[in-house]
């Protein structure tokens, strides 16, 4: 009967007990809803690149060849020998090998050499594979496929011409070999998503005339004798592995890694890459710990409602108290009506997250290439609700503890 | 004299923060079954003697029993039940919790007193049975409070504190709010169920003409006295 009356109040008052609902319910959803970002965000980020099991390149620092080889950040400061890859691709616990040559860009997007072997191997989320959406796969050595952001931004479609810069910022091309779109790739969310692809022998086949970086002057060789040519090149930028069995990976990264014709350093992309999120995530954790405040703000702005409600309510308190309510159970009804107000506030917005995930979750994937799964609420974020629910307790026994005061000094005749 | 529901004797009373000013209630009390009408003005202490015969606020001295129980020996949780059991409160005017139904707010007092909820038997049946005494339209009692006329929310107040049947019920000018017809059917209607339950009727008022109705008329003024001491 007290619960009953309780609500009862509650919705007499719906006007500023819907907005401090409300206040509550909005936070609730930007926090879960940050929480959820921070994961989607987290787990894309892990599946940048999946099913490659080592990423080989000069020695460095494991992030360095992770950030220059996958998310084609900085440039490396030694290439891998042609030799030393035909090494690690002879051998038997190597499954698969792709070359990557980076060094080139096109605009502000890097320019990546491969073979097409690349479009079979690199995975991303959970064993996607890279798909064209327009035209197909270079089938010349001066073809080229463009990921989707490269398509966007510079509004270039199939068949289209573009030329090569040498360098990553620089004002000489390779205007001597134009290369034509031969098509476009899906929308990934990953790097592939800013490069611009060609093949292997096009890295070399536009450095012919060059030496030491730099055109040599009045030499252009034609293109039909650059494709007679034999176009191996001496090096390569780095190489994804895949190995035949899981067990064998660890036995390949240290043979790599004490290779003695060269220094070498192989990786583990997982691993990288969590030492990576751990430089990155730091923004993440400020992000969420800013909308933590959010629900904080809107917990005081519910204990501010009750207290101002608690004047016009004196009335209500006395009437209570004269009917053999003890103080004690005002403010256990003021305790109550807090955590009634927490509780909807907080399923409202575990609702509000839901259809904003179901509204955004295409957009957001198509735009970012983040994908934020829709999933029963985890344990954490039952925690979340719970610490709300809570939360709206203790800070409601700021206003309880004011109106058991006054309940016990009003007695139950209050002057009218 | 028969037994007393309610006596005061040698009560003094300081509020707290107005150093100086005490109330003394040398002896009051009130017979079982007799109505006793107190006439006071405002600023006389009226209400302060209301919250000491309830158990509301202790006296600083004396004692005050109801029904044979010194309530200031009571804890604070007992005391509020004991006022539960034994008294029915009636206020001025705004007696009911407006969000509530009208049965919601009768039935309030029995959910803190188990043995007046017992006396009150199947206690919705009580409720509109007291209702339909009481001269409030049929099916009342599911209706908001806040629906009410004022003249039917007093007469609402009197259903709940009639319900199980206290021996005390406490009126605070019960009657000022209505016009003069009102009045007088309301005093009707809460004497004739006083008195077929032999309950005792303790009202304030500041209205001598209401006297004539009441065993007993006191003012105030000779059983309680404010004093401005030096302290």
């Amino acid at each position: 009967m007290i619960f009953r009356l309780a609500i009862a109040s509650l919705l007499a008052r719906t006007l500023t007990v819907g907005m401090t609902v409300l206040a509550i319910a909005l936070s609730v959803a930007l926090f879960l809803g940050v929480e959820k970002v921070r994961n989607g965000a987290k787990s894309s980020f892990a599946d940048t690149i999946s099913g490659t099991d080592l990423i080989v390149g000069a020695r460095s620092g494991s992030v360095q060849l992770l950030l220059y080889s996958v998310f084609r950040i900085g440039s490396a400061t030694n290439n891998l020998s042609w030799e030393s890859y035909q090494d690690i691709a002879a051998r038997p616990d190597v499954e698969w090998i792709v070359p990557i040559s980076l060094g080139d860009s096109h605009r502000q997007f890097r320019v990546m050499g491969t073979t097409t072997a690349f479009f079979e191997h690199y995975k991303y989320r959970q064993g996607r594979s890279v798909k064209v959406s327009e035209g197909a796969l270079m089938d010349d050595v001066f073809d080229t496929v463009i990921g989707a952001d490269v398509a966007a931004a510079l509004v270039y479609s199939v068949d289209d011409s573009i030329v090569v810069a040498h360098g990553l910022a620089s004002f000489t091309e390779h205007k001597d070999q134009p290369f034509r779109v031969s098509g476009i790739l899906e929308k990934t969310g990953t790097p592939v998503d800013r490069t611009v692809i060609v093949s292997l022998e096009a890295i070399e086949a536009i450095h012919v005339d060059w030496q030491s970086g730099a055109q040599l002057p009045g030499k252009a060789t034609p293109l039909d004798v650059i494709r007679e040519m034999d176009l191996t090149p001496q090096a390569v930028t780095a190489a994804l592995v895949g190995v035949e069995s899981p067990l064998q990976t660890f036995a390949l990264q240290r043979a790599i890694n004490d290779y003695s014709e060269e220094p070498l350093l192989a990786i583990l992309p997982g691993v990288a890459l969590q030492e990576l999120w751990g430089i990155v995530g730091i923004a993440e954790t400020a992000l969420l710990a800013v909308s933590a405040m959010v629900v904080v703000t809107a917990l005081i702005g519910m204990m501010a409602t009750i207290f101002s409600s608690l004047n016009e309510r004196r009335r209500e308190m006395a009437i209570y108290r004269a009917m053999g309510a003890r103080p004690v159970t005002i403010l256990g009804m003021l305790v109550l009506e807090a955590v009634v107000m927490a509780a909807i506030g907080a399923l409202l917005g575990l609702a509000f997250l839901y259809i904003g995930l179901a509204i955004a979750q295409p957009i957001v994937d198509s735009t970012f290439g983040l994908w934020l799964p829709i999933e029963m609420p985890s344990m954490q974020e039952v925690w979340v609700i719970l610490a709300v629910v809570g939360a709206g307790a203790i800070v409601s026994l700021v206003p309880a503890l004011r109106a058991y005061r006054m309940s016990v000094a009003d007695g139950m005749m209050v002057k009218t | 004299m028969s037994e007393a529901v309610l006596t005061l004797s040698n009560v003094g009373y300081r509020w707290p923060g107005r150093a100086g000013f005490a109330l003394t209630v040398p002896d009051l009390a009130v017979a079982l079954g007799e109505s006793v009408l107190l006439l006071g003005e405002s600023g006389s202490g009226k209400s302060t003697l209301l919250s000491l015969i309830c158990g509301a606020i202790l006296p600083d001295s004396g004692v005050v029993s109801i029904a044979g129980t010194e309530i200031s020996s009571l804890s604070g949780g007992a005391r509020d039940r004991y006022r539960a059991e034994q008294i029915g409160v009636i206020f001025q005017q705004f007696n009911l919790l407006p969000f509530g139904t009208v049965s919601d707010n009768i039935l309030l007092p029995l959910r803190f007193a188990p043995a007046r909820r017992k006396r009150a038997g199947v206690a919705l049946a009580e409720a509109t049975q007291l209702c339909a005494t009481l001269g409030l339209p049929e099916g009342v009692g599911s209706e908001k409070a806040s629906a009410l006329s004022v003249g039917q929310q007093q007469r609402v107040a009197v259903a709940r504190a009639l319900i199980g049947h206290p021996p005390l019920i406490i009126a605070d000018e019960p009657t000022s709010a209505l016009d003069a017809n009102s009045q007088a059917a309301f005093l009707d209607l809460l004497f004739a169920q006083t008195q077929t339950h032999q309950t005792s009727l303790l009202m304030v008022s500041h209205d001598p003409r209401l006297g004539e109705r009441f065993d007993r008329v006191i003012n105030i003024e000779d059983i309680a006295k404010i004093a401005r001491s030096a302290s």
